[in-house]
């Protein structure tokens, strides 16, 4: 039951002079300066154009984003429930493609995108965006990562970074570090989940520069459920300045702690590849964060290692966590 | 009543369904659009009878195996909101596990129908019918109402679409079934014609909510304490203005498919002389309508009324037929503990109902059937006999009696 509908032919966006003027995501939200995640929403909106139906979960890309009377959306949007991100894409698109073949709407091509957060997608929703990653129908999952439920003031997440304060992680004089999981890996996760998933990638906004926008046109074009990470600095909830947002994410890209790639058709293809380009050392990135300002020595040399240790040992790196060479039982 | 002439085409065939397959087929004259499935028993059967008609294209739509209910029911939501007529049910814990979604679907306005299996909640676990699942609705600006037949659980499928979809209503739309009384029994079901479905059920128009490119809206903004006020006033009045569309979809349906209801909201039986009534939900009416008989051929002058309707409350109507009685007894296959008589659900709905005459019955209350145990002619029998004896002033102390429980 596969849809045959014409795909909306998007150029690559080359240079940044060729980025569309109109916008779709515009004045009237209220979130932080500095905020990366309104970035991320510009961005995709931009780069998806008008023919695009959006569905947002609960959080600060609702709260701070969506108010009555004031909506920065220019294209249809409607809100979703924290973890029904994949449910509510795949609805919108069901409905969608029974009214065009039933000759109830025309037939056309419509973007059907959901935004989530790290904990909307990363955890409460996974059930549903894996749901939604076997289907195929046509669209688009993006996770922004503030890495915190930033919305409810700053609490741990499954992708908050190893050791970050937050309101449910605070450093005390008997435990320096309240959040002790590593960051999971939910691109990776999901790409390696869902065979049949044709494109899934990570990115950030700003850096490299287009880069986020060309990653959401190639996911629109490509035909199925599609998935996508985006790395955002928050400025109120990793404590730092805003106007240094554009530049954590990229130290975070060049420091290897956030790898930059696209999985498309199984293929792995680094946008960043932090093998050849070289590591800056994690402290650069985390130095720069309130966030991490009680981690000791220690703590720093721990996340390099692991840092260290997904780039040089893991089969794939920034993908999938297992070391070369099979060991046969018996 | 005026005199309908029946036409020929109403009915396309008499078939033997039970009531799960009886919902498959009104889905299927219905014409939905987009379906999302989960399996709990008992109302799983719909699903496998609805996945059969679309393997065999009997119906175009959309058939999604959704990873749980919460993404079942956010599903049909969103598909809801393009202007697709969509379907879901589940039953019990299922239905519970869905519950945000459920509540927002209401307050989005958006109007897809649901059946429930009623079945007992967990823990510990049974598969047998209680009315808790679907009643946690009852505050949420649903729709919801029972049917107790399978020929009514198909023609409240039809009837119910019409009604939430109405542009005067719009809200969800859940029609609940007893778990295995009604779900799993089979009855001779007329199944109408596609031509009368259509005559009587206009195509899922939203009309200026509708989301597409081409209305680009923006559906529940964040409001806060600016606006949620008049929003909740907008679904309070939605809720009382289905009560007035209510009897005239009925009107409709009696028109098109001949006098099939009397009162949309409930069933009377024997209630005109009547001094004293059970009032039961569901599939409780075939034992109480037995037990009203056999009072009768012993002369006492009993009746029953099948509650049909529980939101919205036919409360006018009600005060009519249960205002004239002296003792009214009120069968809840709930529970609701620490409520103000330490009874079920129904009861409270029902006193505060009555409480403005200045002539009120006895009301009472009987906790029974819970977690799918019988509840018997005997049984309701019984339940009549303490209704006329609370009637006659004999209250007893506790105003609820538990029907059933080995002791
Ligand atoms: C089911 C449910 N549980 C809890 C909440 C409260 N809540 C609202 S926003 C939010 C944080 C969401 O975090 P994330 O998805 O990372 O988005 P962010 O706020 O960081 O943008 C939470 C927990 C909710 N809205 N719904
Ligand atoms: S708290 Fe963070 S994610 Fe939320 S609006 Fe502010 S900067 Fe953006
Ligand atoms: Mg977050």
């Amino acid at each position: 039951m596969a849809s045959q509908l014409p795909v909306i032919d998007y150029e690559k966006i080359k240079k940044i002079h060729d980025t569309p003027l109109e916008e779709f995501y515009t004045s009237g939200h209220r979130t932080c300066q500095g905020c990366e995640s309104a970035m991320v929403m510009r961005d995709f909106a931009k780069a998806s154009g008008p023919r695009t139906v959006v569905t947002g979960a609960t959080g600060c890309m609702y709260v701070a984003n969506t108010s009555y009377l004031t909506t920065p959306w220019i294209v249809p949007w409607m809100h979703t429930q924290l973890g029904a991100g994949g449910s509510s894409a795949v609805g919108m698109a069901a409905g969608l493609r029974a009214l065009m073949r039933k000759g109830k709407i025309p037939q056309e091509k419509i973007n059907v995108i959901n935004f989530s957060g790290d904990l909307g997608a990363g955890d409460m929703g996974i059930g549903g965006i894996s749901g939604a990653l076997q289907t195929d129908y046509d669209l688009l999952i993006i996770m922004y990562d503030n890495e915190s439920a930033a919305n409810t003031d700053i609490q741990a997440t499954g992708s908050t970074t190893y050791g970050a304060q937050t309101t449910f992680t605070p450093p005390g004089s008997k435990h320096r570090i309240m959040h002790r999981r590593w960051k999971k890996n939910v691109a990776a996760m999901l790409a390696v989940g869902h065979p049949t998933c044709r494109y899934v990638a990570t990115a950030s906004a700003t850096f490299p520069a287009l880069d986020f926008m060309n990653k959401t046109r190639k996911a629109l074009s490509i035909g199925g459920p599609t998935f996508i990470h985006t790395f955002d600095p928050c400025p109120k909830g990793w404590d730092f300045h805003p106007r240094y947002s554009h530049e954590l994410g990229e130290l975070g890209v060049k420091s290897g702690i956030f790898p930059l790639y696209e999985i498309i058709d199984g293929q792995v293809i680094y946008t960043y590849d932090a093998r050849q380009k070289g590591r800056i050392p994690v402290r650069e990135y985390l130095e720069k964060q309130g966030r991490f300002a009680h981690l000791i020595d220690e703590d720093v040399d721990y996340i390099q290692h692991m840092v260290d240790t997904m780039w040089n040992e893991w089969e794939i790196p920034g993908v999938a966590p297992f070391r070369a060479g099979l060991s046969v039982a018996g | 009543m005026a005199t309908v002439v029946q036409e020929t085409n109403v009915w396309a065939r008499d078939a033997l369904l039970n009531g799960c397959q009886a919902v498959a087929q009104a889905v299927r004259l219905a014409d939905v659009d987009v379906i999302a499935a989960y399996p709990i028993r008992p109302y799983t059967e719909v699903m496998d009878a609805l996945s059969k008609i679309i393997a065999d294209g009997e119906l175009d739509s959309e058939y999604i195996v959704a990873d749980s209910e919460h993404s079942q029911f956010e599903i049909v939501k969103h598909a809801s909101s393009v202007g697709a007529r969509a379907f879901a049910g589940s039953s019990g814990t299922g239905w519970m596990y869905g519950f945000e979604a459920l509540v927002v679907t209401a307050t989005d306005r958006l109007c897809p129908l649901f059946v429930v299996g009623n079945r007992a909640l967990d823990d510990p676990g049974a598969f047998g019918v209680e009315h808790n699942d679907a009643l946690a609705l009852r505050d949420m600006g649903w729709l919801l109402c029972w049917a107790s037949t399978a020929q009514e659980a198909l023609e409240h499928v039809l009837i119910g679409y019409r009604i939430a979809e109405d542009q005067r209503v719009l809200m969800p739309m859940a029609l609940a079934m007893d778990g295995a009384f009604l779900t799993h029994s089979q009855h001779m079901v007329k199944v109408p014609s596609q031509e009368a479905v259509k005559r009587f059920l206009p195509p899922y128009n939203l009309g200026k909510r509708r989301l597409h490119p081409d209305n680009p809206v923006s559906i529940a903004p964040q409001v806060n304490e600016d606006w949620v006020m008049e929003l909740r006033r907008q679904n309070w009045e939605a809720a009382r203005r289905a009560r007035t569309v209510i009897p005239k979809v009925y009107e409709s349906f009696n028109d098109i498919f001949g006098p099939r209801y009397a009162n949309p909201f409930f069933d009377e039986f024997m209630c005109e002389d009547a001094e004293v009534v059970l009032v039961g939900l569901g599939a409780v009416a075939m034992p109480a309508r037995t037990a009203v008989r056999r009072l009768r051929e012993r002369g006492k002058k009993a009746g029953y009324v099948n509650l049909r309707w529980f939101r919205p409350f036919p409360t006018e109507q009600l005060r009519a037929t249960l205002g004239r009685m002296k003792g009214v007894g009120v069968i809840d296959r709930n529970f609701a503990h620490g409520s103000p008589d330490n009874g079920g659900i129904v009861v409270q709905d029902i006193r505060s109902c009555l409480y403005p005459l200045t002539q009120r019955p006895a009301v009472t209350d009987f906790i029974g059937g819970l977690g799918g145990r019988d509840i018997s002619i005997d049984d309701c029998m019984r339940m009549l006999e303490i209704t006329f004896e609370a009637a006659a002033g004999k209250q007893r102390d506790e105003l609820v009696t538990w029907i059933g429980l080995r002791e």
